[in-house]
Order: C-alpha cells, then sequence, then structure tokens
C-alpha cells in the first residue's frame, strides 16, 4: 500500500502553516475584557491606588489634625465633603490617607507571603522526600496558629508599626501559598516538557525558576489576590482593636475610633466600612478574573 | 563497539510497601546508524527502559553503557557533558513544550546551557535545524500553543537534534498523531537518521509502524525482553507466543472477521514469582512454564527468544 | 395475498441520515452528511481529528455540546426523524433502540456505583423487570460479554477493572435492551492491541447475536478492514468517499482516501524499501474555504476545485447506501 516512488527527498514539503487562533487572525476583544465586573472592579481598585498616591496632594497636612467643628454629617457642609468625627478630623482626609495604610500594608503583606510562600512550596514540592517532609510540617505549624492571634502576639511583643505589621500578617498567611505552590511542583515537575530539560542537562536553579515557576505563577498569582484582599482585612481588624500604629491613620482605625456612636453617627464606621467592601471586592473580582487573562492558552487549541 | 549497551537493566518502583519491577533485568544494544524498535503494550516496562536509557531515571541495578561509558550510575554533574550525545523525544505534543516559552527560547536555551556562548553561533545551528525539520523561521517567535500537533511534534524533535546527539530514544513519537501527520514525521525521522548519520531506539505499541520504521525489533513483557529479531525476521518467523500473538491481534483485511483473538486475558499487574512470566496468557504453556523462569536464549544469527518451547 | 410472493430483496436500512448539518455558533461542523446502515451490518465512518465523525455520532442520539445544533438533514430511525422528536421520545430511544459505547472506559463509568448498579439501571430504565429477574438479566449479560465471575464482580466498582473489562461492561450495558444498531466510537483506541482483538471480536458477536447494526467510529484503517461492511471517509464536515469495504481497499478513488491509505503502512513496507505518502500539510480550519476543502492539500487540484465545492457523485449503484460515491471533481468514473 506504499507509494514507492511518489515522494523522492528532494520533494518540497509545504511548510506547515502554523494554526492561528481566532484572535490574531482578526483582532478582536477577548472575552475577559468585554465583562463589564471586570472594568468596574478595576475602576475601584485604581481610584484607591491613585487617592492613595495622591493623598498629600488631595488632603495636605495630618488627616489626624483638628480641621472643623466635631461630628459634621456628610452632605451638611461641603468643605467637609464626608462629616467630621468626635474631635472634629475631617473624615474624607482620613478616608484618602487611610487608602494609604490599608492599601500598602495588604499588597506588601502578600508579597511577603507570596515571597516566603513559594520558595517554601517550591522547594517542597521539587524535591519532595525528606526536604518536601520538613518543609510540610513547617507549613503545618503556622498553619495552625490562628492568623490573628499569631499577629497580635507579634504586635505584642514588638512596637506596632506599619512595617511590624506588614511582617506579623505575611508571616501568618504564607502556608496558602506554600501549599498551592507545592501542589503546582508536584504535578508540574512530572510534565514532558520537565523531563525534557531534564534530559537536556538543565540545572536544578534553572529548571525551577525557569521552567516549572512561570507555569505555576497564574495559579498563585490568583491566590495572591485573595491575599491581598485578606491583609487589608487584618489589618483592619488591627487597626480597630487599637493594635496598629497609633502614628498612622487607616480604614480600620476610623473604624475603630467611631465604634462608639456606632448607633448615632454611623457614617463614621459605615463611610470607611465601605471603602474596605469594596476595594476587597474589586480584588477578588480581579483575582477571579485574572487565571483567563494570565493564561495563554485560553481560546487555542 | 555498539553506541548503546545495556547489561541487564532493573528498574524498580516501591508503593504501599511492595517493590515493582518495571524493567527485570534487560539486555540489548544499539548500534550506530541503527534504529533499534521496542513493542510491548501498556505496563511492559518499555518506556520506564526509555527513561532508565536517558537518565531520567534511577536503575537499580545493572549497566548503561554510552560510547563504551557506564553512566547507570553517574552523577547529574557527570552526565550533562553525557547528555550532549543522548536526547528523547517525547509521545504529548501537547505537553512535551514549555507552554511559556516561545520556540526560539525552547531551542536556544539547550545550546547556552552547554556552553556556546556566541549568540551568532546559537542562531546559525538553530536555523539549520529548522531548515531541516520544514519549521519556518518565523515559527521561532510563536508559542507552542498556536501549532498544531504535527508541528509541535517537529520543534520538539527539533529541540532534540539542537545539541547533535548521536542517540534518540523516541517514546511514542507518533501515537498521539493522526494517520496522515504521522507519514509526515515518520519520513522526517528516516531522513534525518541518513543525514545526521542518527541512531533511535524506537519505543512504540504500534507494531505497523515499528515495523516499517526499525532495522531489529524488540519485544518487552512485563519488563523482560521476550524475542530479539531483525524486522524481517520478525515478522515472518515470530518464535515467542506472546510475538505471535501479538501479530495475529493487528486488524488487518486478510483477517477473516469470525476469528478468535489471537489472546486471552489481561495483562498481570506483576510478575509471579516462580516461572515464566507469560505462562498464565500463553497458549502453549507446559509444566516446565510454571517452575522455570526462561532466559533470552539465541535461535540463529540475530535472533533470540525467551521460551522453552521457541 | 399470494404467500408465494418472493419479498423484495434490497435490504432496509436501519438509520438513515440524509444531509445532515452541524453547526456552532459561528462555524458549521458537518456540512451535509449523507449514509445508510443496513440492518445486521457495520458502517465504519474513518477520519482524522477535527473531521466531524464524532460529532456525527453524537448528533444521531442528539447529544451534541451545549453551543452545537443540527442546523439540517433527518436522521431517520424507525420512521421518526431523531433530529427533530421530541425529547421524551428520544430518551426511550437512547439506550433502547440505539446504543452507544465510548472511547475511553476510564471515565464512561461513574465511579462510585458498582458495575452491577450501572448495567441495572439501563434496564430498569428502559423495561419493567423486577428485581431479582433485573439482577438476573444483568448477570446474563456479563457473562455475555465475557467477564468471568460475574456473581462477585457484580457488587465491584469501576476502579477494580482493567480498561479491556470496563469496555466490556460498557458493552453489556449499550446491548442489554437489545438496540437494533450500537453506534461505537473509537471503541478500542485507548486499549491494547491483544485487547482490542478481543473487544471487536465480542461486538462483532454480539452484533450477529443479536441482529444488531453498527455504526463504528475509528482512525483505525485495519479495524476497518477487518470489521466493517462499508465505509465513509470524511474530511472538513463532508463525506469525501463511501463505498463498500472491498472495492474501498482494492481502489480508493478519491486523492484524500488514497492518501490516507498510502500513509497507513501496509504489509511487508520498510522504510529501506521506500517512503510512506505523505498528505503535505495539515488539516487547517477550512472555514471561509469556498470550494474542496482538501484542495490546498490535493496532489491532483486544479484551480477550478478552489471555487466550487465537488459534488458527491454515485456510481456503481443508484443509490448513495449502496453504491460508491466519490466527492471529487477529478476523480472519473
Amino acid at each position: 500500500m506504499t507509494d514507492m516512488v511518489a515522494n523522492s527527498p528532494t520533494t518540497p514539503v509545504v511548510a506547515p502553516t502554523p494554526v492561528t487562533t481566532s484572535r490574531s487572525k482578526r483582532w478582536s476583544l477577548p472575552a475577559y475584557m468585554r465583562d463589564p465586573f471586570l472594568w468596574v472592579g478595576v475602576a475601584i481598585l485604581l481610584s484607591a491606588f491613585v487617592l492613595a498616591a495622591f493623598a498629600g496632594v488631595i488632603y495636605p497636612g495630618d488627616p489626624l489634625d483638628m480641621a472643623g467643628p466635631p461630628l459634621i454629617w456628610p452632605g451638611e457642609d461641603m468643605s467637609y465633603p464626608l462629616g467630621t468625627d468626635a474631635l472634629g478630623r475631617d473624615l474624607a482626609a482620613g478616608i484618602v490617607h487611610g487608602a494609604r495604610v490599608s492599601l500598602m500594608v495588604g499588597v506588601c503583606a502578600a508579597m511577603l507571603g507570596l515571597l516566603i510562600g513559594t520558595t517554601v512550596g517550591a522547594l517542597a514540592g521539587y524535591f519532595g522526600g525528606v526536604v518536601d517532609n520538613v518543609l510540610v510540617r513547617l507549613t503545618e505549624l503556622f498553619q495552625t496558629i490562628p492568623t490573628l492571634l499569631l499577629v497580635i502576639v507579634i504586635l505584642a511583643i514588638g512596637n506596632p508599626s506599619v512595617p511590624l505589621i506588614v511582617f506579623a500578617i505575611g508571616i501568618a498567611s504564607w502556608p496558602m501559598i506554600a501549599r498551592l505552590t507545592r501542589s503546582q511542583f508536584m504535578s508540574l515537575r512530572e510534565a514532558d516538557f520537565v523531563m525534557a530539560a531534564r534530559g537536556l542537562g538543565y540545572g536544578t536553579p534553572r529548571i525551577i525558576l525557569r521552567e516549572i515557576l512561570p507555569n505555576a505563577l497564574p495559579t498563585i498569582v490568583v491566590a495572591t489576590s485573595v491575599l491581598v484582599a485578606n491583609g487589608i482585612l487584618a489589618e483592619a481588624g488591627l487597626s480597630f482593636l487599637n493594635l496598629g500604629d497609633p502614628n498612622q491613620v487607616s480604614w480600620g482605625s476610623l473604624i475603630g475610633n467611631g465604634r462608639t456612636m456606632l448607633r448615632t453617627e454611623w457614617y463614621l464606621t459605615a463611610l470607611p466600612g465601605l471603602a474596605i467592601v469594596l476595594t476587597v471586592l474589586s480584588i477578588n473580582i480581579i483575582g477571579d478574573r485574572l487565571t483567563d487573562i494570565l493564561n495563554p492558552r485560553s481560546g487555542a487549541r | 563497539m555498539a553506541l548503546l549497551s545495556v547489561e541487564n537493566l532493573r528498574t524498580s518502583y516501591t508503593s504501599h510497601g511492595h517493590t515493582l519491577h518495571a524493567v527485570d533485568g534487560v539486555s540489548l544494544e544499539v548500534n550506530e546508524h541503527e534504529t533499534v524498535g521496542l513493542v510491548g503494550e501498556s505496563g511492559c516496562g518499555k518506556s520506564t527502559l526509555g527513561k532508565t536509557i536517558v537518565r531520567l531515571l534511577r536503575p537499580s541495578a545493572g549497566a548503561i553503557r554510552l560510547d563504551g561509558e557506564d553512566i547507570s550510575n553517574a552523577g547529574e554533574k557527570s552526565l550533562r557533558q553525557v547528555r550532549r550525545s543522548m536526547q528523547m523525544v517525547f509521545q504529548d505534543p501537547f505537553s512535551s513544550l514549555n507552554p511559556r516559552q516561545r520556540v526560539a527560547t525552547i531551542l536556544d536555551t539547550p545550546l547556552k546551557v552547554h556552553g556556546i556562548a556566541d549568540k551568532k553561533e546559537r542562531a546559525r545551528r538553530i536555523l539549520d535545524i529548522i531548515s531541516r525539520i520544514s519549521i519556518p523561521q518565523e515559527a521561532l517567535q510563536r508559542y507552542p500553543h498556536e501549532f498544531s500537533g504535527g508541528q509541535r511534534q517537529r520543534i520538539g524533535i527539533a529541540r532534540a537534534l539542537v545539541l547533535r546527539p548521536k542517540l534518540i530514544v523516541c517514546d511514542e513519537p507518533v501515537s498521539a498523531l493522526d494517520l496522515s501527520i504521522q507519514a509526515q514525521i515518520l519520513n522526517l525521522l528516516v531522513d534525518l537518521k541518513r543525514d545526521l548519520g542518527l541512531s533511535y531506539l524506537f519505543i512504540s505499541h504500534d507494531l505497523s509502524v515499528v515495523r516499517y520504521f526499525a532495522d531489529r525489533v524488540l519485544v518487552m513483557y512485563l519488563g523482560r525482553i521476550v524475542e530479539n529479531a531483525d524486522h524481517a525476521t520478525l515478522w515472518r518467523n515470530p518464535r515467542h507466543p506472546y510475538t505471535r500473538a501479538l501479530l495475529a491481534s493487528v486488524p488487518s483485511a486478510a483477517k477473516a472477521k469470525s476469528s478468535a483473538p489471537a489472546l486471552k486475558g489481561e495483562v498481570a499487574s506483576a510478575a509471579p514469582t516462580t516461572g515464566c512470566r507469560f505462562r498464565a496468557r500463553c497458549p502453549i504453556a507446559v509444566e516446565r512454564c510454571a517452575t522455570e523462569d526462561p532466559t533470552l536464549r539465541k535461535l540463529a544469527d540475530g535472533h533470540a527468544a525467551a521460551c522453552h518451547l521457541a | 395475498m399470494n404467500m408465494h410472493t418472493p419479498l423484495p430483496q434490497r435490504p432496509f436500512p436501519v438509520l438513515e441520515v440524509l444531509d445532515l448539518q452541524v453547526a456552532f455558533p459561528g462555524s458549521v461542523a458537518v456540512k451535509g452528511i449523507t449514509f445508510a446502515i443496513e440492518e445486521g451490518k457495520t458502517m465504519a465512518l474513518v477520519g482524522e481529528s477535527g473531521c466531524g465523525k464524532s460529532l456525527t455520532a453524537f448528533s444521531i442520539l442528539r447529544l451534541l455540546p451545549p453551543t452545537a445544533s443540527i442546523s439540517g438533514g433527518q436522521v431517520v430511525f424507525d420512521g421518526l426523524d431523531l433530529a427533530t422528536v421530541s425529547g421524551r421520545k428520544l430518551r426511550e430511544i437512547r439506550g433502547k433502540g440505539i446504543s452507544m459505547i465510548l472511547q475511553e472506559p476510564m471515565t464512561s463509568l461513574n465511579p462510585v456505583l458498582t458495575i452491577g448498579a450501572q448495567v441495572a439501571e439501563v434496564i430498569r430504565r428502559h423495561e419493567r423487570l423486577s428485581r431479582s429477574k433485573t439482577r438476573q438479566r444483568v448477570l446474563e449479560l456479563l457473562d455475555l460479554v465475557g467477564i468471568p465471575d460475574p456473581q462477585r464482580r457484580y457488587d465491584q466498582f469501576p476502579h477494580n477493572f482493567s480498561g479491556g473489562m470496563r469496555q466490556r461492561v460498557m458493552i453489556a450495558m449499550a446491548v442489554a435492551c437489545n438496540p437494533r444498531l450500537l453506534i461505537a466510537d473509537e471503541p478500542t483506541t485507548a486499549l491494547d492491541v491483544t485487547i482490542q482483538a478481543q473487544v471487536m471480536e465480542l461486538l462483532n458477536r454480539l452484533r450477529k447475536q443479536l441482529s444488531m447494526a453498527m455504526l463504528l467510529i475509528t482512525h483505525d484503517l485495519g479495524a476497518v478492514a477487518q470489521w466493517a461492511d462499508r465505509v465513509a471517509v470524511m474530511y472538513a464536515g463532508r463525506i469525501v468517499e463511501q463505498a463498500s469495504v472491498d472495492d474501498f481497499f482494492a481502489a480508493p478513488k478519491h486523492p484524500y482516501s488514497r492518501g490516507l491509505l498510502g500513509s497507513s503502512v501496509g504489509d511487508d513496507a520498510h522504510y529501506t524499501r521506500g517512503r510512506l505518502t505523505e498528505i503535505q500539510g495539515s488539516i487547517v480550519s477550512a472555514a471561509g474555504e469556498a470550494g474542496c476543502a482538501f484542495a490546498p492539500r490535493c496532489p491532483q487540484a486544479v484551480p477550478t476545485c478552489r471555487t466550487a465545492p465537488p459534488e458527491l457523485r454515485t456510481f456503481n449503484r443508484d443509490v448513495v447506501r449502496t453504491g460508491w460515491s466519490i466527492a471529487c471533481s477529478q476523480v472519473s468514473v
């Protein structure tokens, strides 16, 4: 049944045409970009970051300074658009400056957790055996300690300041990333392309950092967005309990300050609370959509 | 001297307290410019054998000699040099390429890792390889997911060749491809062997493909080689009952519809402790088969089988 | 009526597919397929990945993916058009009039139910038997498909079975209610070759025993040659050649069929004696292709091939289902 004559070795081979995805044939908006929720989330988060970055420009001066008459309601006096608290401090200034602390703590704590968690998880997942056993026990140790308790203990021992808070929250939140990274590494380690890398004589650092990690990253990044949200909430909780940095305003401290007047001047807690809710929500939405964004294979095959 | 010489190789796994010998005493040779085909069904250990030979797995016993040098116990550092001489082509075109790297990176990194510092030299070698494999130059800037299965397999072959190895272990390289693409890839492998002086260890469960492609064929069952013959002899005069059953099971127009299947029963999960490991399914097993484990013995020049009755 | 009048010799088809079209939003995957399956015969549908053969098979029972739909044509079974019949009527036919077995025995069985329960479920859905009678029937079926020790196996779970055994269980479920047509979608692709032979032999034996017709979807030409009576070759959503198996393997006519057969390894072929015939290129999405979808790869293409899709011309007989049909303008009959 074979055709003995037809194809001599010099028959020119038609260059295989790469199969192009519909996305590159006619450039059309990928599905995730057409999602209105994503844009709302991005808008909210972006505004939060802009406010935080330009806090000093929008509301120069210390937000803890007295600015005007106390307990003005939002909308009553347009020079204090969100009202003032019991000590006459501008709530709008507080929220804008508070964004700075809340976001910074959230993001930095998440970065710390990401760094520690990825390192531990990658080593455990790739090497297996004794290394894995030890690191898993370590992860379990940190995981069984309740997050908030650990953070509170750390802050009680040291002097509460923003860097210490970042450290404390980061230390408490890395186990989740570690577990995720470990399972990603364990499965990717067996992938054919990783075996090919080993067969080509690539060194271990190269395999971990250049071959496996870029493929594990999408899942880890999505989880990190959860860490950011949790970090913001943790910081808010700490500040609410007066365990935060006393020299800084944060959304949590604003809520804590307004606690006693919850039944009468409830805007003092509601508005910072709303800021937290919107920010955390937008982070969650973006985190949700990140899988589609980061995945190069969406639509292809 | 053979390019590759494997002696009494054993690769074992332990799980749940049991030790499973996936490769249980295999000896084979691949000479220069030779294609040795390795056939067997699932669970026979052929993939494990292939991976052990290229030292992706560590053997628990036996010797692997590449160009005379014993690499069975070599550490990763000394293996790096050896890896330039032997490479592997994998079965699944969709998982054998790093989805996050462009083709250019996939082909460039091996050269960088093995000390070819000059960028121009690396580019030259890459262009040389991709022209032999009919990969267009603009493919270099693309990602694997933009290609079809056959094209990805070509890229995998290019990656295996970029270091100019002498031996390529192909682990089911065409099994996941459509028929017409299989033909393209097989023809390509034949051309490359001729042009680059390669030797292949070609692992496959597809008997027709092995029949076409190999010079010499080894049949594997439950971790052992049960027959070793050149391609013509194996099909003309198979001596081991498993080989006969295997050949008889391949569907073709020549077989009557009502013919009974050649082999009953299923592959056992582990070899029996005594006697021939095939005896449970063997149509001609006798008493001796239950007590004495047959060794691979020479029947004629270049033909060996592990059967008391061959 | 004169009792000695000979009955008409033309066999009555169990299933007739007429100009079937299956579409996804934005593209047509199956572009007008016509074939028929005679009672007790095996029809093979062959082609490479992406040709639409599996989709065709699933669309007979309207088991389509959520975005796909039958956009044209008819699927005639027992006087009903399955493409338009009510959902309730269709569910009565599934498993009873027409059954299906799938490719992956690993995932086609429910891992948390015993296999006895799963086979029994099929029977209970379509027939009213007492519990003991159902169990009895299940044991008979397990024995029929060659599962040793059915009493013990009845209460075991899929993970206790090997791939070949699971496929046998699937076959038991498929033939439980004596269907008139069995659709087998790549039933042996995931199995070892010695097990493949066992399963195909079983299917063939059952087909004869139960007077069942079979639609075999496969890419294995050897299996088609050994087991099928008629074959239809698909490419890019269309049938390009349809003939009896003997005619086809003796002398295939369509350039794609010839390319396929040339690509497969024949007896006595070896690389030292000649190359395998290649079909250049690979299947490109034929969306927007005005003419013959195979033209870009065809060694016999002429310019007109790319402007007008070739008609399916039948010769040798007058009806598509028993004759030899080719969709190629370059083949002279």
